[in-house]
């Protein structure tokens, strides 16, 4: 549904996305992880048709996103990053005028429809400048669907939210999935965990890492993490534990006494651990296994890439 | 054409539901109105003016000149602001449509201003005996119309420069003040002059329109403006997806 090949888009002399590539099937939820700046937006735009890529070539639901533009457009259902619409208007006003712009058949009933979908029923008349922020996120998922397209590209659709709503907002997503591509933009890793088939981690207009959500966690499962917190200060608690055999890594937690250990994979540090912490003399007041989210996958995926493209000064 | 009628319908709406709207046209009948008035208790009984269907159109014109910038400032400036320029360039809608649909609703608006304004010719027409010329005041009307459709194209192009509507009227204002000025600059001798008098924005209008000689080349000068600022605003639009 989604096809893209060596993608670049450059603002002047900058480059926003670098020959990414990447395909979403139907059926599929893509999520597009990456930190502020990483090009997610720019790749949206172009699948969207709002703007030309530099170099290289997409296509969206079989049509080429710059020779067949309109095509496109009429396939896709679109929400831009926080998400534009006209204050002035009330909700079924705005929905009628997106709808009646994209020649929209029986245009009432699929407005009904939508509203219904997405519990704003009560809110039919109100002025979208009254709403609350988790009520627009809604009236502009609406103005996506309203149109039944087969591609749905959401560009950071639980920001700003709370978490009450963010839920909501997911479910929301998770029960569009049927017969449709579904494309997510987050800068929220469990959000991509909770909701995505796919992940693309995307950082300085490179894809760094594709893969399922449990597999890229598999991939970083290299290492065994133990936390541990003593009645101790940490200086002491370090000094305790430097003996301790097959310790890779003691990284501090940023809580007095409280550190996190890394060791090869396949081996429980904790009871040595326990052992070492007990017969240094202190007292043993938490140890547990971490386990490897995509969260530590991401940093350090972006972090590594940060390093590698910043010269030495 | 089907998003051209779409969105001009919106933005026909929509001045007739914003304050904006209502000001302008308050603004502008205030000041006809009592250049009418004054004409009608003054001017005529003391013999200085002779009655003329066409009264207020030299004020209209002028007032005009100011108030259709201000009508087309945030067509499209406000989209940019808002980021919904983003949500219509991402529907099946083409640039140009966007761009005269936005025209096309703002030029319904001064239409139906235009048209209350004929009110005072009316009355003229029935104060005096034999009336009016009707044949000078629909061509002087046609004259106005034409130019209010350049007017508006030139402000569209200002709209379309800015995300700030005050940028954006005075975009439009400056463009309109400049092609008046260089009419003025037609009253000399020259082949400069000939073109600095085509080029003129009024010069059209009260050359021939005005006085009731309709040319084709007056009325092809306004549609071409038109045109000509239709054109450059969807440009600008479009060069805005490749920046």
């Amino acid at each position: 549904m989604i096809e893209v090949e060596n993608l670049t888009k450059y603002y002047g002399p900058l480059p926003a996305v670098q020959e990414i590539s990447f395909r979403a099937l139907r059926g599929e939820i893509l999520g597009f992880l990456g930190p502020n700046g990483a090009g997610k937006t720019t790749t949206m735009r172009i699948l969207t048709g709002f703007m030309p890529p530099s170099a290289g070539k997409a296509t969206v639901a079989g049509y080429d996103v710059v020779e067949d533009s309109l095509e496109v457009r009429r396939r896709v259902g679109y929400m831009p990053e926080t998400v534009p619409l006209y204050p002035e208007m009330a909700v079924t006003e705005y929905l009628e005028f997106m709808g009646s712009l994209r020649r929209v058949e029986n245009l009432d009933e699929r407005v009904d429809s939508v509203l219904e979908q997405l519990g704003l029923e009560d809110r039919a008349t109100s002025f979208i400048g009254a709403l609350s922020k988790g009520l627009r996120q809604r009236v502009g998922l609406a103005q996506a669907l309203l149109h039944e397209p087969e591609v749905l590209i959401l560009d950071e659709p639980t920001i700003g939210l709370d978490p009450a709503q963010i839920i909501e907002v997911r479910e929301l997503i998770a029960g569009l999935r049927a017969n449709r591509t579904i494309m997510l933009s987050t800068h929220i890793l469990s959000e991509a965990q909770q909701v995505c088939d796919r992940v693309l981690i995307i950082n300085r207009g490179r894809i760094v890492a594709e893969d399922t959500p449990a597999n890229l966690q598999a991939q970083l499962a290299g290492a065994e993490r133990v936390l541990v917190r003593a009645a101790a200060e940490t200086a002491e608690l370090t000094r305790a534990l430097r003996k301790v055999p097959g310790l890779d890594a003691i990284e501090p937690t940023g809580e007095e006494g409280m550190l996190e250990l890394s060791g090869p994979p396949g081996k429980d540090l904790r009871p040595a651990v326990a052992r070492a912490v007990v017969k240094a003399g202190l007292d043993l007041l938490e140890l547990r296994a971490v386990g490897v989210s995509l969260e530590s996958i991401f940093l350090q995926l972006t972090r590594e890439e940060t390093q590698e493209d910043s010269p030495v000064e | 054409m089907h998003a051209v009628w779409i969105i001009a319908q919106r933005e026909f709406k929509r001045y007739f539901i914003s304050p904006v709207a209502y000001a302008t046209a308050a603004f502008m009948f205030l000041i006809l109105g009592g250049i009418f008035s004054l004409n009608i208790y003054l001017g005529l009984p003391s013999g200085q003016i002779t009655p003329d269907g066409r009264m207020v159109l030299q004020p209209l014109v002028l007032i005009l000149v100011f108030v259709t910038p201000a009508i087309t400032m945030r067509l499209l400036a406000d989209e940019q602001r808002m980021g919904t320029l983003e949500l219509l360039l991402t529907a099946p809608v083409r640039d140009w449509e966007l761009v005269v649909g936005k025209w096309l609703g703002s030029f319904g608006f001064m239409l139906s201003i235009v048209a209350v304004t004929w009110v005072y010719p009316l009355i003229i027409h029935r104060l005096t005996s034999p009336g009016i010329d009707q044949g000078v005041l629909v061509s002087a009307y046609l004259g106005v119309v034409l130019m209010v459709s350049a007017m508006l194209a030139l402000g569209l192009v200002g709209s379309a420069l800015f995300s700030s509507s005050v940028a954006a009227f005075f975009a439009g204002l400056a463009m309109l003040l400049a092609l008046w000025i260089i009419g003025g600059l037609g009253s000399g001798v020259g082949p400069i002059s000939q073109v600095a008098g085509y080029l003129g924005l009024m010069d059209h209008f009260y050359n021939n329109l005005y006085r009731g000689i309709l040319e084709a080349s007056d009325i092809l000068y306004y549609l071409s403006l038109t045109g000509l600022g239709l054109f450059l605003a969807t440009q600008i639009v479009e060069s805005r997806r490749w920046r």
